[in-house]
């Protein structure tokens, strides 16, 4: 590989956490004219109007416990002028265990909501009007089951399908590679993604139905440019997907985004997203012959902090976050979540929470950020180190087409170990200090260390209890008739190979039947994915 | 990628184990690389393990230590049944670690419970090793 991470901050050589090496100076003869936003190949924004036209959705990752807890979350972020809601499920949820399941036991309501039935989806939005919200779902493995539920509380509100807006993650593929919620083989799973894509394109043509991302396998280990190059190749390998069901690539383009962490190289990030943003058009117009321009659009969500901010001096971390906020936003981000300084170690505090938000209502209002479009465009070294951050991804696609693509390359491991390598060449980086985190390999204050960490996070020990209750409850009251048969139907769809399954999940979800159940009869039909261990 | 002979860990055999349902396991894999680079013989799991099954791991294995990785907050719980799992199967004796997202106030609670030692993603690796060498001495 020709481009090692380095980051080394020596005097002789400098280069990005990318190991791309950067001159003393940039010449105006090293950089071209990226051109106008608005404009293909989009360099510079998708909008002409950019921030001007419309801000980026601010848009705070929670949800906790019981659906409750979480309601109130909601209602207390929107009061407080949130647009977005993001909602983190528990892992039981994420996994396809209902919380009576061994596996789930331990792990009820702890890293995000349960939502094991349409009655906690119910719960969740209670007082809130789905049709003038805008809700993300950070879920994969049992996406089509959570959006089959949220359309099903749609309807029980009332609510056009029409209407909603928002976001399910569905990218699975990642988490094969990083993250970890996969269920079902890879090639049912492709399946399960392409039918909940091509039914919320016509069901809820203002919903997206995948955020394709790259946040995770960032967090993992890789680099920007890999980070950038692995989502765009798992991108396309979305795109193939739909083509071969039958989809029409200038229609199903327009509602693909994409989501990514920052981390804390000011430049380098938001050079990563003008030169993703370009790439994806160039490819998608150069493959695929789209033309449409709303097809082209690069849409992205960014999540700042996670793996970047560290337990020492842990308010370091506000300024991290405000600078990779700043990274965000120029580099054009549509929707962004900043981390709380506290989430390295806990589930943010409400004061931790509000203080994310508040960094994000500072840049939109107060730094001038937003005022004009792409206010890097034209700098000498954003538009060089754009170009060659472009050139290092296509280098990186082509080393997974050479392997024989992204689907190969994830059963057998080949992504998994490249990323596990890189994740841990960083860490020996930290180790020896090349890398430097401020506070933790330099500058380290020891009595700092020592300190308390503000107000601490307590999750009430009683929620998992109250979450088994009410699941018993669910079971208890419903129509276990109508239920089975809605089971039964879906399971039958699943072996035929023929129907798209949303409409049958759907169904399930409106007879109160639980995850749980709906996974079970999956796996009958498709089995589980066998995770290939290569160290 | 070699299977190094020499090192602070040479000739031990030693667990990385993911219990539960948490995925991120880029740590475990660090972990299990830098035990490997410095002679140990790595097992590990792959991800969702219940604590029943690292035990039994652990012992078909006659590993000389485990190491459990957990970032999803449940790491008192399922610490505690690994622990469990192996004092009852009479293996109580088998040093038991844990890393991964670790709040610096649960730290005492789990080396009451047992737990050898704890480590997150600020320990260097080198000082991570040679704790477990000076426990496997």
């Amino acid at each position: 590989m020709s481009a090692q991470p380095k980051g080394a901050q020596d005097a002789a050589r400098v280069a990005t956490p990318s190991g791309i090496e950067v001159p003393v100076v940039v010449t105006p003869d090293m950089a071209r004219d990226p051109g106008v936003p608005g404009a293909y190949p989009f360099t510079r924004g998708i909008f002409a109007d950019g921030y001007r036209g419309r801000p980026w959705t601010i848009r705070q990752y929670s949800g906790f416990g019981s659906a409750e807890e979480s309601n109130q979350r909601y209602r207390f972020l929107l009061e407080q002028g949130q647009t977005g809601l993001s909602v983190a499920l528990d892992l039981p949820t994420q996994c396809g265990y209902d919380p009576d399941h061994p596996m789930a036991r331990a792990e009820v309501g702890k890293v995000g909501v349960s939502l094991f039935s349409l009655s906690e989806m119910e719960t969740l939005f209670k007082g809130i009007d789905l049709g003038s919200i805008s809700t993300s779902f950070t879920i994969n493995g049992t996406a089509a089951i959570i959006y089959a539920m949220y359309l099903a509380a749609a309807d029980k509100q009332g609510v056009p399908r029409a209407r909603l807006t928002g976001t399910i993650q569905n990218d699975i593929l990642k988490e094969y590679v990083a993250r970890g919620t996969w269920i079902f083989p890879v090639r049912p799973s492709m399946r399960l993604i392409a039918d909940s894509i091509l039914y919320a394109n016509a069901e809820t043509p203002r919903f997206n139905a995948i955020s394709i991302a790259g946040a995770h396998v960032r967090d993992a280990g890789c680099t920007a440019v890999e980070e950038m190059a692995y989502t765009l190749a798992n991108g396309l390998a979305y795109v193939e997907e739909l083509i071969r069901r039958g989809g029409d690539v200038a229609k199903f383009a327009r509602r693909l985004s994409f989501f990514f962490y920052v981390h804390m190289d000011l430049f380098e990030e938001a050079c990563k997203f003008r030169a993703g943003r370009r790439l994806w058009a160039k490819l998608l117009r150069g493959r695929y012959g789209v033309t449409d321009e709303k097809a082209l659009h690069f849409r992205f969500g960014v999540v700042c902090g996670g793996s970047s901010l560290v337990a020492a001096q842990p308010y370091n971390n506000i300024v991290r976050v405000a600078i990779e906020n700043l990274a965000a936003v120029l580099g054009g981000a549509q929707s962004i979540f900043t981390c709380a300084y506290d989430e390295a170690f806990q589930i943010p505090t409400e004061f931790s929470a509000e203080l994310a938000l508040r960094t994000q209502q500072i840049v939109q209002h107060e730094s001038g950020v937003a005022a004009t479009v792409d206010p890097l465009g034209g700098s000498y070294y954003v538009e060089w180190l754009t170009d060659r951050m472009e050139e290092d991804m296509r280098r990186v696609m082509g080393e997974i087409d050479a392997y024989g693509g992204v689907v190969k390359a994830i059963e057998d491991g080949w992504l998994q170990r490249r990323i596990a390598v890189r994740a841990k060449e960083r860490k020996d980086a930290t180790d020896r200090g090349a890398r430097v985190v401020v506070g933790m390999n330099r500058y380290r204050h020891e009595e700092a260390q020592a300190q308390g960490f503000g107000e601490v996070f307590r999750l009430d020990p009683a929620i998992a209890a109250r979450v088994l209750a009410k699941h018993a409850e669910v079971k208890r009251r419903r129509d276990a008739a109508q239920a089975e048969r809605a089971l039964d139907a879906l399971e039958a769809a699943a072996a035929s190979e023929k129907e798209n399954l949303m409409p049958l999940l759907v169904e399930c979800c409106h007879a109160y039947a639980t995850v749980g159940e709906m996974v079970e009869r999956l796996k009958r039909c498709w089995g589980e994915f066998q995770e290939p261990v290569r160290l | 990628m070699s299977t190094v002979a020499a090192g602070p860990l040479a000739g031990k055999r030693i667990l990385v184990a993911k219990p539960g349902l948490d995925g991120h396991d880029a740590g475990a894999k660090v972990i299990a690389l830098a035990l490997r680079d410095a002679g140990a013989e790595v097992i590990y799991t792959g991800l969702r393990k219940s604590p029943e099954f690292i035990v039994r791991v652990a012992l078909d294995e006659d590993v000389a230590a485990v190491g459990l990785s957990i970032l999803s907050g449940s790491h008192q719980a399922l610490s505690r049944e690994v622990l469990e799992g192996l004092r009852a199967a009479g293996a109580g004796d088998v040093p038991v670690f844990v890393g991964g997202s670790i709040p610096p106030q649960d730290r005492a609670a789990l080396l009451d419970a047992g737990v050898k030692g704890v480590f997150t993603n600020d320990t260097p690796l080198e000082h991570m090793i040679e704790e477990l060498a000076r426990a496997l001495a």
